[in-house]
């Protein structure tokens, strides 16, 4: 417990019959940029709204700074809210919602004016504090909604998708600006958010959750390079998911057998051992595809021949989905590193040659018995 | 050749409209300014407007007395109403559907019904008729319009709001006060109006619950007429127009600005 800022333990809540939390625990470090990411409806705001006291568990505890908060009121707690909706107070100027806790505190007029000044400094809207909220743009707005959450100096800031009302250009420079808001003020930022290149920039850590349940925290490298569950592997980045029984182990490496690839190095230890049934993960950008078959696999690499079914063409890189001739799918990163003069292209139809190492193969599912899982090796049915 | 304009169909029904709202008040305009008392024109004259302002100590006392039973039911019942409109956006309780279902029955209940059952009611409870009993019919009639009118507006706002200002330290009577009333001012305005203006007018269950020495406005012209219409009240009537214009024109002004800047 020492050192955490928010730690909830055991946390459960259901609406009706519906289970919208399944035991969730979770210890968040002080100054940490936590995010919670996952699919729409898997329980994020439910969560935040736990946490910020809006709403009551059915079982479980939250604590923030030590003290166990669990059945307070919002604001008895040291956290406060960054809204979807901003919910700015229409009816007041951007000043006076900024100074709004302070003028529920009865602060002095005079620190009140310095407080709101230095908030709104924070966050760039110095020249906008006579303004209603109608007469700002969705950004502004955020900024507004930011600004006043922050005022009171909470210990820890929730911010509940504060993006997602923002076009993708804005989005982007909101992110870096958040960022760095968490880097001055040095509190908890706890982020929610469905979109996990966003949670994957900014985050120290991040939350996958799916059903009501954390399914893995790590930092974005961990979570991306190393997924403990097929559906982190799916839900994050683009994925190759290989599955069947591990029909040989020798010197680290297990083989693999996929109905559809056929049979698969992976040198994932004693996670593999043989006769288990484990799904496994490779990521896109790990695979070399090139039109002539690759020099010599090694001990190591995997090679797999197939189709090109389609070239996606963006700019810095292509993207190939390939099929293979016992119906598996794959898909493949290829950066335009170079000038490519001589390089020839990759077209569609073209016959290709797919290799990559039984290193960048990460086990993330895995039964010791031997009764087939329900998944099968196709990455394409998304 | 000047283009004929030949009217059209909604053009005649524009002006029959307009017509029938205002030529009533049109002939009383013009009666309030006649100087006999007859049915014919005899020309211009304030005689009636004398009478009114310098000899009708009567009607005035009617006016007071209408006067103070509209502020006072109206303020009770915006009161009232708006704590029972926001009780109900914001709060569960045990009977909350009964509530908003009975809260509309005064509205559509025929006015003699409604009438008849308050003067049972006082007279069950023993009470005496008279400014008291009117000022509790009013405000029983008023109810549900306040209620309407700060219900629409409750609905009409993001509930996060109300989260955000719990979230930033604000208690459930900072909230109310700094926050949600605020915000459902110009339902609170129009439903005060509003209830002003029915009390003002109302005439059938103020017959019912009025005793002696509570004659309001619509009652003692009620009775003045069955001697007769006088000029008088031609003048007065004008005098009330132009009034209610006065005090109406600016306050939708204001709550269209206010309605604009949030
Ligand atoms: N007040 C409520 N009453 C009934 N069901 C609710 C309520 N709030 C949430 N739920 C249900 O709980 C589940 C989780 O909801 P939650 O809002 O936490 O999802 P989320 O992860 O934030 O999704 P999104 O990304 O769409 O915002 C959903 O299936 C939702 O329908
Ligand atoms: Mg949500």
């Amino acid at each position: 417990m020492l050192g955490s800022n928010v730690s909830i333990s055991g946390l459960s809540k259901s609406f009706g019959d519906f289970k919208a939390l399944k035991d969730v625990s979770l210890e968040i470090k002080k100054g940490e940029f936590f995010s919670l990411l996952g699919p729409s409806g898997c329980g994020k705001t439910t969560l935040l709204r736990l946490i910020a006291g809006f709403e009551d568990p059915d079982s479980g505890l939250v604590s923030i700074d030590g003290r166990d908060v669990t059945g307070l009121p919002p604001d008895k707690r040291r956290c406060n809210t960054v809204f979807q909706s901003y919910a700015l107070f229409p009816h007041l100027t951007v000043f006076e919602n900024v100074a709004f806790p302070l003028r529920i505190r009865k602060t002095p007029g005079k620190k009140v004016r310095e407080l709101v000044k230095r908030h709104l400094d924070l966050v760039q809207l110095e020249k906008h504090a006579d303004k209603k909220p109608s007469q700002l743009s969705g950004g502004q707005k955020q900024r507004v909604a930011i600004a006043r959450a922050l005022i009171n100096e909470p210990s820890v800031l929730l911010l509940d998708e504060p993006l997602s009302a923002l076009d993708a250009k804005l989005r982007q420079h909101m992110l870096v600006e958040l960022d760095s808001i968490h880097d001055e003020v040095g509190i908890t930022f706890i982020y929610v958010t469905h979109d996990q290149a966003e949670a994957l920039s900014v985050s120290d850590r991040i939350a996958v959750m799916d059903g009501g349940k954390i399914l893995q925290v790590g930092s974005p490298q961990d979570i991306y390079e190393n997924p403990k569950a097929e559906f982190v592997a799916r839900f994050i980045g683009d994925t190759n998911l290989f599955s069947g029984k591990v029909v040989s182990f020798s010197n680290g490496i297990s083989l693999v057998q996929d109905e559809r690839i056929g049979a698969i190095k992976v040198e994932a230890g004693n996670e593999a051992p043989e006769g288990s049934w484990v799904s496994v993960a490779v990521r896109p950008e790990k695979i070399r595809i090139s039109l002539a078959p690759p020099a010599e696999a090694g001990p190591l690499g995997n090679v797999v021949k197939g189709m090109v079914d389609e070239p996606i063409y963006s700019g810095f890189q292509s993207k190939y989905y390939v099929r293979t001739p016992g119906g598996g799918h794959l898909v493949v990163f290829r950066q335009h590193a170079q000038w490519s003069e001589g390089v020839p292209d990759i077209k569609w139809k073209d016959e290709v040659w797919l290799s990559w190492s039984a290193r960048d193969a990460v086990v993330v599912e895995a039964s010791g018995t031997s009764i087939a899982p329900v998944v099968s090796g196709d990455s394409l049915d998304e | 050749m000047s283009r004929r304009k030949v009217p059209s169909f909604s053009d005649a029904v524009f002006w029959t409209v307009v017509v029938f709202l205002f030529m009533p008040l049109f002939v009383l305009l013009l009666y309030s300014f006649n100087a006999s008392k007859g049915g014919t024109f005899t020309g211009f004259s304030l005689v009636w407007y004398e009478r009114l302002f310098f000899g009708s100590d009567q009607l005035w006392k009617a006016f007071g007395k209408s006067v103070s039973i509209a502020l006072g039911s109206a303020s009770l019942a915006t009161f009232l109403g708006t704590l029972a409109a926001v009780g109900t956006s914001r709060y569960k309780f045990f009977g909350k559907g009964y509530v908003q279902a009975m809260s509309f029955v005064p509205m559509i209940l025929p006015e003699i019904v409604m009438g008849v059952s308050l003067l049972v009611f006082f007279a069950g409870l023993g009470l005496k008729l008279g400014m008291a009993t009117i000022l509790i019919a009013h405000t029983t009639f008023n109810i549900p319009f306040v209620y309407l009118l700060v219900s629409a507006r409750l609905e009409e706002f993001d509930s996060s709001v109300i989260e955000a200002a719990r979230d930033l330290g604000a208690n459930e009577m900072q909230t109310l006060l700094k926050v949600i009333v605020p915000m459902i001012v110009p339902g609170i305005l129009s439903g005060w109006l509003t209830a002003v203006t029915l009390s003002l007018e109302d005439f059938v269950i103020t017959f019912f619950v009025a005793g002696p020495g509570s004659t309001t406005l619509p009652l003692y012209i009620y009775s003045a007429i069955r001697f007769g219409v006088s000029p008088v009240i031609n003048a007065l009537s004008v005098v009330m127009v132009v009034g209610t214009v006065l005090l109406v024109y600016p306050s939708r002004r204001f709550l269209k600005a206010f309605a604009a800047g949030a």
